[in-house]
């Protein structure tokens, strides 16, 4: 196996890989609802929102090569715009649940008062991260900001919102964060049809996203992002401006850790601070890299992954999971640079590995393989 | 003579008070194979790193009646100048036709971007063609011989329509034949582009120059054909008495050739 399949830059038919889209999207949108209980399926959608955020980090750590630690901060502004919303629309004319226990007097903090429309919050989700990344990123890709730089001032973003929101708990409930929703856009999240529905929105949203970022990956815009990755300055001697391509790349991974952090929301009930902190972005960047960054199924998976064993290990054992996740993750960075995906093809290239070194093995299809391990 | 010159005028770049390049002035016109010569250190990668915006510097440098000094490198680019770098710098995972397509990009509007490549560009055609490369369309570049990335180098300045070509010792660590046939590359594609070369061999030099500039310690020491170069005693001093040993010999020989 050369060094190019699994730093992602496959020569795989891109039609394998949307075969094995379509057989996840049968998987979470047909079969587990079937499968699961309520309990699990609620799991999974908690899962999906953490894959879609993974999957954006895929596309700007993995083809991109931008270390993003601090994705907490754009999961954040699509968790607290839905948080903001749902607590309004379930207070109704009522004092919103956070305040009665801390300052029922209180004025409603102006900055909530948009976010009882429907349509802004809907917009604030997919806007405030395109703003926010989109200068952010400007700043710092015009600077050339890079590397550990880039990665330590994005994580550093990321305490920094954490710390701010515990510190307002007047305007944004604190450490306890919101919670206690009662509906999501006029649905009874009681339900459990409802929470069907909310389910689904979740997995399928995850599957859009898995779909862009096939689409991104098989395009030129993909090729050259690559390139930028791997050697940026001779890109620019291409004529290009490697900041504007690194740049939509990171717009796009901060919409969609907003979208994952949107439908956290309705599906977990609760966001706090800690949901969105240093650690929650470590998180999801440890389950990117499990998985395989580079690689298009890897993110997701690897997230769920991680996910999972958060709620069923770090439940039932939650002294040893931080040491299992750091064992497992030491394991793969050394002995799997390239995440759990690139397993399939190492196998294959053990198999037949030609009895002298010969220059270009024949690529395997890897990639639909990933979706069962 | 079609198209426009490339004239450099008292070109200085200093590096925290060294002087790299202390005031050079040359020009370039379409149809010649341009040399710049010079020992190590003499800095002529300094004279490219400048031209195409890598290093800050004095002076002027036009293509036609464009300023490239002070402008970014991308939009250096996009004014149709291109260069290689001393150290084949091709993108090791793509394949050559990635690579390509990637330099044939600029001139892609940025929606099409999103879209996946269907078919191969004409101009990537004839860049293969020209370059020897048609038969290496789908291997990942990484695994390109040393020779045939100078050549996927050449081939996407070409794909990227550069009217101005500035290549940093394009022949380093060739063969016999492999030189022969940059340097015959070369000459036709000078035909319709500016060429200029940074070269060490004066092998090769002497077989496929036009004119020739040589540098020595930041200055232009001479100018003019391949063989008034060579017949110049101050270049013949630089080469023949303390400059450095590889070139010496290298120029040694030449000079015994040419009588
Ligand atoms: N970035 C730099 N900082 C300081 N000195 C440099 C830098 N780049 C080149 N130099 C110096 O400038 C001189 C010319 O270098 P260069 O242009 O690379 O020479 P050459 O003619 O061999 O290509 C050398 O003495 C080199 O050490
Ligand atoms: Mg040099």
């Amino acid at each position: 196996m050369t060094k190019n399949q699994e730093s992602g830059m496959t020569k795989m038919k891109p039609w394998i890989s949307l075969g094995g889209i379509g057989v996840l999207a049968v998987l979470l949108l047909a079969v587990a609802p079937l499968v699961l209980s309520d309990h699990w399926l609620n799991n999974l959608g908690k899962y999906s929102c953490w894959a879609i955020a993974a999957v954006g980090i895929g596309l700007a750590w993995g083809r991109g090569g931008m270390l993003v630690m601090g994705q907490g901060v754009f999961f954040a502004l699509g968790a607290y715009s839905m948080a903001m919303h749902l607590t309004l629309e379930t207070a109704g004319d009522r004092v919103p649940g956070f305040m009665v226990l801390y300052d029922p007097l209180a004025p409603l903090p102006m900055f909530w008062e948009p976010f009882r429309s429907t349509g802004f919050t809907l917009l604030a989700i997919v806007l405030l991260p395109v703003v926010v990344a989109g200068a952010l990123g400007y700043a710092l890709f015009k600077r050339r900001v890079k590397g550990a730089y880039f990665a330590i001032l994005t994580q550093a973003l990321a305490v920094a919102l954490a710390t701010l929101i515990s510190s307002t708990i007047r305007e944004t409930g604190g450490d306890t964060g919101l919670s206690d929703f009662k509906y999501f856009f006029g649905f009874v999240l009681n339900d459990p049809a409802n929470r069907l529905m909310v389910y689904l929105i979740a997995a399928g949203l995850l599957i859009v996203c898995l779909l862009a970022v096939w689409q991104f990956y098989r395009s030129r815009f993909g090729e050259l992002l690559v390139a930028t990755r791997d050697a940026e300055e001779r890109v620019r001697f291409l004529g290009y401006d490697p900041a504007n391509v690194k740049l939509v790349a990171f717009v796009v991974s901060a919409l969609m850790a907003s979208i994952g952090g949107a439908m956290f929301v309705p599906i977990v009930g609760i966001i706090t601070p800690a949901e969105i902190g240093a650690a929650a972005s470590i998180l999801m960047i440890a389950g990117v890299a499990l998985g395989g960054r580079a690689s298009l199924f890897g993110p997701a998976l690897g997230a769920m992954a991680v996910g999972w064993g958060q709620s069923s290990l770090g439940s039932t054992w939650p002294d040893g999971w931080p040491y299992v996740l750091g064992l497992l993750f030491i394991v793969v960075i050394l002995f799997l640079p390239y995440g759990l995906s690139s397993l399939p093809a190492r196998f294959a290239a053990l198999r037949r590995r030609p009895p002298k070194e010969q220059p270009a093995p024949a690529p395997a299809p890897a990639e639909l393989e990933e979706v069962h391990s | 003579m079609t198209g426009a010159s490339l004239v450099v005028t008292d070109l200085r770049v200093e590096f925290s008070g060294f002087v790299a390049v202390g005031g050079v002035s040359f020009d370039a016109h379409p149809g010649e194979v341009r040399f710049l010569i010079g020992p190590n250190g003499a800095g002529k990668t300094t004279c490219i790193d400048a031209i195409t915006g890598l290093t800050k510097a004095t002076g002027s440098a036009r293509h036609g009646d464009q300023e490239l000094l002070g402008r970014p490198v991308h939009k250096i680019v996009r004014l149709g100048v291109g260069r290689t770098f001393q150290t084949a710098s091709v993108f090791d995972e793509l394949t050559v036709l990635q690579n390509l397509d990637i330099a044939a990009g600029r001139h892609r509007s940025s929606f099409s971007l999103l879209r996946a490549r269907r078919g191969v560009d004409p101009s990537i055609e004839h860049a293969l063609e020209e370059t020897g490369l048609t038969g290496e369309l789908t291997t990942p570049a990484g695994i390109l011989s040393h020779g045939q990335k100078q050549w996927l180098e050449i081939a996407m300045l070409l794909v990227q329509d550069a009217k101005v070509l500035l290549l940093d010792e394009p022949v380093a660590g060739m063969s016999q034949d492999e030189r022969t046939a940059t340097g015959e590359l070369l000459q036709r594609i000078a035909a319709k582009r500016i060429v200029l070369v940074v070269e060490h061999d004066m092998d090769f030099m002497r077989r496929f120059a036009t004119r020739v500039t040589v540098l020595h310690q930041g200055q232009v020491l001479s100018q003019g054909t391949v063989a008034e170069v060579q017949a110049d005693p101050k270049v013949q001093e630089v080469y023949l008495g303390t400059a450095g040993a590889a070139t010496t010999a290298a120029m040694a020989v030449v000079l015994e050739k040419e009588g």
